[in-house]
């Protein structure tokens, strides 16, 4: 009886339409890709571009020149490849699939700058920054909101709050840091700001299962009302001198703390080793978070209770104590990473400081297929392009709005056109009810 | 360990599901649990296993009451359940799968929870690769899997959830021989089942359970007959009164149709059959051998790879469910609650659920509501549907006259061929005899009737034809006159013209 | 399991309504106590509430009963003021219509913003700029915002329909392609959105003109009449067409639909036209009911309130009419608190609106506050194939 049951187990796949469809698919796609990156190339006159290696203009770090446009070809060499690979069908199905996607993507980013900055016709002359460490900087509420995302949907409860734990930690983080006096108090309660939305979470949908998504939706809302509504209460400046609270003495925004050495490290060490703790900790979480998910006890029963809370709560797990557990700790990052608009670099909270971004981690949590380092992979992608808006503002070869939804765009096309149907936790966003 | 159950009763809201249950299962004894389905069995074994909470009544182990307030304490006094759905994370390995619940630690040994496995495997001879995913292992083997989770546990007391309803007739004798094995080491076994035949090889006592009820225990010596009286209530007819078939021209041909599913695995290999017109051509096998899909393919919700569905010269599995349906094809489908009916809408909207869309019941954009409640007063009236109005919606209604209503929708038009997939699966006795008669009804009528169905005895009872399916072919098309075993080495993939995997 | 069907229908209808209104009630106390302890006074009183603990209590009466007058005054208080009122639940109404029409398919239409944003671009657009005798403009204006709202929603269904692309994801990048893309493209680059009266530096359209303007009676833009005129279509829709039946059919169980022959895909598709189409017509409200300028803020935040609006308004067209009327007398009364004795922040409104829908997305909550406890803690709506 076993030598049947194995025949029908070890069958080998066979190619079918979705197979084909998904060649297809990459062969357009790497096609597109090259004959732009071909275009670049072939259109630009002077092969000269000038970049900075460093954040600042300064006596020492000066824009020099180099020859960008063997970059460009670098890049159609990779995308040529990626295109013949795709061409003969063997793309891997697994994650090395995912690295070709990322190589294919950085070389037309790199073709795509030089060509934006080569043969410029104004007077000053703009140069090429090196984008990663602004992207870097600009990471942790992307990061950690994709993370607690992460977290809960695994765990089987659909978290559209992110934007409001991103804005609760932002707020919170700003008056307690400045009530104590101290970004590590703020930080702290920033998380527990967030926990405070996984609370609310937690309480709607898990204790009285209201729809999830709805939860999240007017969660967003109320702490977009309760954080307006809370800083108007604030007193201005001048009214302080009357009243003579606390809050008008917020402590300086965190700094970057350079890790000698490692951090002269060329392109990469300013990135990741010349940055606030808060973003240290942001590059630390998504190894905290995939080790937690997949070699650990607690990571093993929140998987089950998101794909089959029954059969987890068969063996004796409580379901929902385990989706608490997840939803809190999901909550506690991604308010964490709310403190980044208010004690990670302005100090003071603006109305709508996340501005939509939990909505990119939203978004980054399915791109990145609701792994960890896929997700982190995604949100990094997000804060590359938000670092690009910055930079590129002062070229206009292209219009800026265009830059400006390039985000967008590319994740509706990635996820219209490969993601597609992914499958989510199996029992992701619904209610665990015993029967 | 002796497990005692002492008027266990559960409500639920005023229904009683189990009423004053007392039962009382001896160390190293594989009793058997005997009810229809509803009877109120899983209830009962529910409650043992801490995922009820009884009303009244106690559990006794080795004489000592005991309360279960989740399945951790039944698991940890002694009792495992392999559950009729199985209780295993697809995504998961096997190795995980048993650790789950017992990870022994705050960081996962992978390494030791494969070791344990192999030993348990090896000690009871239960073959699995810890390794592998549950989602790509057959569903013999992830019944071995379940049955080891409950191993692991130091289970001594086993409760098997109509364990066989997945398995080979040659699978169950394995499970049989497993379970006479457990025995053996001192295990106690509760078996749930409703199949006589499977009760009476195995069992060493018998209590049958009816309405919520023990209504009487046996002896495996029991006959049949005697059993099916006590489960039922009276006395029960196992065969379906037909006259002869009248078969006619051919109305529903497959050729050629192969189907891969979209994990890229073939589940149907080259299938050609014909279905003619005033014949019950039944589809026997054990679930999971491509009857699903290939069904699906014929009212063109899954497209075939290859191959074609001819109905009156014209290739259907092209164009999808809509054109297949107006061409005269009538679907039950295998699980209804999933593709038979809206839960939320009313038994009259389900009534006309793919009928809304002819001239009888709409009138271009508009829908004709005063037409569409007659039918529904029509249909329930004709069907006997128990519900308390029209407006009531299908998802509170019971499980037979669910069936009734995807039943009557689906004769409610005038059909060439009827597909019926597990036509009877939970349907209450009553309520199987009507449906059976009406689907012979049909084939009077010179329609071309397909069952597909798990349970032997449904296939007896209604084909003038049978094929078999094993590993997504027909192995083979037989007249309802063979031998029962003969059928079950076909459905393991033994012999046959085609069979040549075994 | 009663066997009085008509009488357990009626009794469940009470239920919603006293639930809604107990949500509502619980919704304007909390904010009461927010209003109550923002205020300096109460604060103030707060330091001896040991020594006089009245003037605590009186205090916060005062505040928000100050509060709550102002608010009801400014928007019911007089002709006018319910004139605005009705104007500005008019855009609410029909964007809720389209949210709520989604709802019922099983689509979470998160998009209503960036359908909106097309919608008054359209609108103006056709208003402004095209040369057409009177109440044809008018009606091409109006039209061009609705077929602009569709297009922009049926994007988000299609690419449902075609590759599965979760409709809450699309949603959200059709929202920032339309604000960050599409408006400030055409606000920033587009000479004809560029109002040449302009000193104000914050780049702008002209608004339409007279003739491309819904008519008024007594302040009340004609507008309002077709939001109810929507509201009517879409009960039309879901209780008495095929496509109704198809739509509430996929939306409950798109498997079984698909296996009854319906095809999801144009039910995807249809009603993302539809809702956008929806969410369209309150752009008009905007462009040729108010005769705003275009500019980056026009819109505000519509689009989102008409999801709390069709969540109110449990995805009923009856439901998103009163929700939305209600949610404009927030927004129309809100700022008027600022201006009174106790100077609470308009703000405190948002806080209300997204406590309602809470509450109401929660009986059980409320049942469980109001002491009213009973044995059903599921939510009433949820059911509606909101799911992701």
């Amino acid at each position: 009886m076993s030598t049947t049951t194995t025949v029908t187990a070890s069958e080998k796949p066979v190619r079918d339409r979705t197979d084909k469809l998904r060649q297809i698919k990459l062969v357009v796609a790497f096609g597109i890709v090259w004959v732009l990156v071909l275009m670049m190339a072939l259109s630009i006159d002077n092969s000269q571009v000038l970049f900075l290696n460093a954040d600042e203009l300064s006596k020492e770090h000066q824009p020099e020149p180099f020859n960008g446009l063997r970059l460009v070809w670098i890049g159609f060499a990779i995308v040529s490849i990626a295109l013949v690979v795709a061409v003969i069908n063997r793309i891997p199905r697994n994650g090395w699939a995912m690295l070709i996607h990322v190589a294919v993507g950085l070389s037309f980013y790199a073709a795509f700058t030089v060509w934006y900055y080569a043969d410029q016709t104004a007077a000053v002359e703009a140069w090429i920054t090196n984008p990663l460490p602004s992207m870097v900087k600009y990471c942790p509420p992307l990061v950690l909101g994709a993370l607690a995302g992460v977290v809960c949907e695994r765990a089987g409860v659909i978290n559209i709050a992110i934007e409001a734990q991103l804005l609760m930690g932002a707020f919170f983080g700003a008056v307690v840091s400045a009530l104590a006096y101290s970004n590590g108090v703020g930080m702290i309660a920033a998380s527990l700001a967030g926990v405070v939305v996984a609370l609310m979470l937690g309480l709607f949908s898990l204790r009285y299962h209201v729809d999830q998504v709805v939860v999240g939706v007017v969660l967003i809302a109320l702490a977009l009302g309760l954080t307006t509504f809370l800083r108007g209460q604030i007193p201005t400046e001048q009214e302080n001198a009357h009243l003579n609270t606390l809050l008008s003495d917020s402590p300086d925004p965190l700094t970057p703390i350079e890790i000698p050495g490692l951090s002269s490290i060329p392109v990469l060490g300013r990135a990741l080793f010349n940055q606030s703790i808060l973003v240290y900790l942001a590059l630390l979480a998504p190894f905290l978070v995939w080790f937690l998910l997949y070699q650990t006890r607690w990571g093993l029963r929140v998987r089950a209770v998101g794909e089959h809370p029954k059969a987890a709560d068969t063996v004796g797990i409580r379901v929902n104590r385990v989706r608490w557990q997840a939803i809190l700790f999901g909550g506690a990052l991604a308010g964490l990473g709310g403190a980044f608009y208010t004690v990670g670099s302005s100090g003071s909270f603006n109305d709508n400081a996340a501005n939509g971004q939990g909505f990119m981690a939203l978004a980054a949590v399915i791109m990145g297929r609701w792994h960890p380092v896929g997700a982190t992979m995604a949100a990094l992608f997000f804060a590359l392009t938000a670092a690009m808006k910055d930079d590129f503002g002062l070229v206009t070869k292209v219009p800026s709005e265009l830059i400006a939804i390039a985000p967008y765009l590319a994740t509706l096309i990635a996820v219209a056109g490969f993601v597609g149907r992914v499958r989510p936790p199996a029992a992701d966003g619904q209610p665990y009810v015993k029967d | 360990m002796q497990l005692q159950i002492q008027g266990l009763t559960r409500r639920f809201g005023d229904f009683v599901a189990n009423d004053a249950i007392d039962l009382t299962i001896e160390p190293g004894e594989i009793h058997c649990l005997l009810g229809e389905n509803g009877a109120g069995k899983s209830t009962l074994m529910n409650m043992l296993y801490g995922l009820l909470e009884p009303s009244e009544g106690q559990i006794l182990l080795d004489g000592e009451p005991v309360t279960f307030a989740s399945p951790k304490d039944a698991i940890n006094a002694g009792i495992g359940m392999v559950h009729q759905h199985f209780m295993l994370v697809p995504v998961f390995t096997v190795a995980e799968n048993v650790m789950l619940g017992r990870e022994g630690g705050p960081v996962l040994n992978r390494g030791a929870a494969a070791q344990r496995v192999r030993d348990l495997s090896d000690r009871y001879g239960l073959r699995v690769d810890p390794k592998a995913l549950v989602e790509d292992i057959p569903v013999g083997v992830q019944q071995r899997v379940e049955i080891l989770k409950a191993l692991a546990n130091d289970a001594k007391v086993l409760i098997l959830d109509e364990p066989t309803a997945v398995l080979t007739p040659q699978e169950i004798d394995e499970l049989m021989g497993i379970m006479r094995e457990l025995k053996a080491q001192g295990t106690s076994i509760i078996f749930i089942t409703h199949k006589l035949r499977e009760v009476k090889a195995v069992g060493d006592r018998i209590s049958v359970i009816r309405r919520g009820k023990i209504v009487g225990t046996a002896e495996p010596t029991a006959t049949e007959a005697e059993l099916a009286e006590m489960m039922v209530g009276r006395a029960v007819k196992l065969t379906v009164d037909k006259d002869a078939a009248e078969v006619g021209a051919p109305v529903l041909e497959a050729r050629n149709i192969t189907i891969i599913d979209p994990r890229g695995h073939e589940v149907v290999k080259d299938v050609s059959f014909e279905a003619r017109a005033g014949e019950v051509l039944g589809i026997a096998g054990v679930q999971g051998n491509g009857q699903t899909e290939l069904i699906k393919s014929l009212l063109g919700l899954i497209r075939p790879s290859a191959g074609e569905i001819m109905l009156d010269g014209d290739d259907i599995g092209r164009y999808g469910p809509r054109r297949s349906l107006e061409a005269g094809i009538g679907y039950i489908p295998e699980d209804r609650s999933h593709d038979g009916y809206v839960s939320s809408f009313s038994v009259r909207e389900n009534l006309v659920l793919d009928l809304y869309r002819s001239p009888e019941f709409s009138n271009g954009p508009a829908l004709k509501l005063a037409e569409i409640e007659r039918n529904a007063d029509d249909r329930i009236q004709e069907f006997d549907i128990r519900t308390t109005s029209r407006e009531t919606p299908v998802g509170s209604l019971s499980g037979g006259n669910q069936q009734k209503v995807v039943v009557a929708r689906e004769f409610s038009r005038p059909l060439k061929v009827l597909i019926a997939s597990q036509p009877t699966r939970g349907v209450d006795v009553g309520s199987i005899e009507f449906i059976h008669k009406r689907i012979i009804a049909e084939r009077d009528r010179g329609t071309a009737v397909i069952i597909v169905s798990t349970e032997l005895d449904e296939i007896f009872a209604l084909a003038d034809r049978i094929a078999v399916m094993y590993d997504g072919r027909i192995v083979d098309t037989v007249s309802p006159d063979i031998e029962r075993e003969q059928i079950g080495l076909l459905m393991a993939g033994a012999g046959g013209a085609e069979g040549g995997a075994a | 399991m009663t066997k009085r069907p008509g009488l357990r229908l009626d009794r469940k209808a009470l239920e919603g309504v006293l639930t809604t209104a107990a949500a509502i009630v619980l919704a304007l106390l909390i904010g009461a106590v927010l209003m109550a302890l923002s205020n300096e006074s109460v604060i103030d009183s707060m330091g001896y509430f040991f020594s006089y603990p009245w003037d605590f209590f009186s205090r916060s009466f005062d505040v928000v009963t100050t509060s709550y007058g102002a608010l009801l005054d400014r928007s019911l208080g007089s002709g006018e003021g319910l004139a605005n009122t009705l104007n500005r639940s008019a855009p609410l109404i029909c964007a809720g219509l389209g949210v709520s029409l989604a709802f019922r398919a099983g689509l979470f239409n998160i998009g209503a913003q960036g359908q909106i944003i097309l919608g008054t671009l359209a609108a103006s657009y056709v208003g402004f700029t095209w040369d057409l005798p009177g109440p044809i403009l008018l009606l091409t204006s109006v039209l061009a915002g609705v077929l602009a709202g569709a297009l922009w929603g049926g994007i988000a269904g299609l690419l449902k329909a075609a590759t599965g692309t979760h409709e809450v994801i699309s949603t959200i990048m059709l929202n920032q392609i339309a604000s960050f893309g599409v408006l400030a493209y055409a606000l920033g680059e587009l000479k004809s959105f560029q109002r040449p009266d302009d000193d104000l530096g914050l780049p702008q359209s002209p608004p339409v003109p007279d003739a491309a303007a819904f008519p008024e009676v007594l302040g009340v833009h004609m507008g309002v009449l077709l939001s109810l005129v929507a509201a009517a279509v879409v009960w039309w829709l879901l209780t008495r067409s095929t496509l109704g039946f198809e739509l509430r059919s996929v939306g409950a169980n798109p498997d079984a639909s698909r296996t009854a022959g319906m095809s999801t895909a144009k039910v995807f598709i249809l009603t993302m036209v539809i809702a956008g189409g929806l969410s369209g017509l309150a752009a008009t409200m905007m462009i040729n009911g108010d005769q705003a300028s275009n500019n980056a803020s026009l819109v505000g935040s519509v689009g989102f309130d008409a999801i709390t609006v069709a969540l109110l308004g449990r995805g009923t067209p009856l439901g998103s009419v009163l929700a939305g009327f209600l949610f404009g007398i927030l927004a129309v009364g809100g700022g008027a608190m600022q201006t009174t004795s106790a100077g609470t922040a308009p703000e405190v409104v948002q806080v209300i609106q997204s406590l309602i829908v809470l509450f109401v997305a929660a009986p059980a909550i409320v049942r469980w506050i109001v002491r009213q406890r009973r044995k059903e803690p599921t939510s009433t709506f949820a059911a509606k194939g909101v799911s992701a």
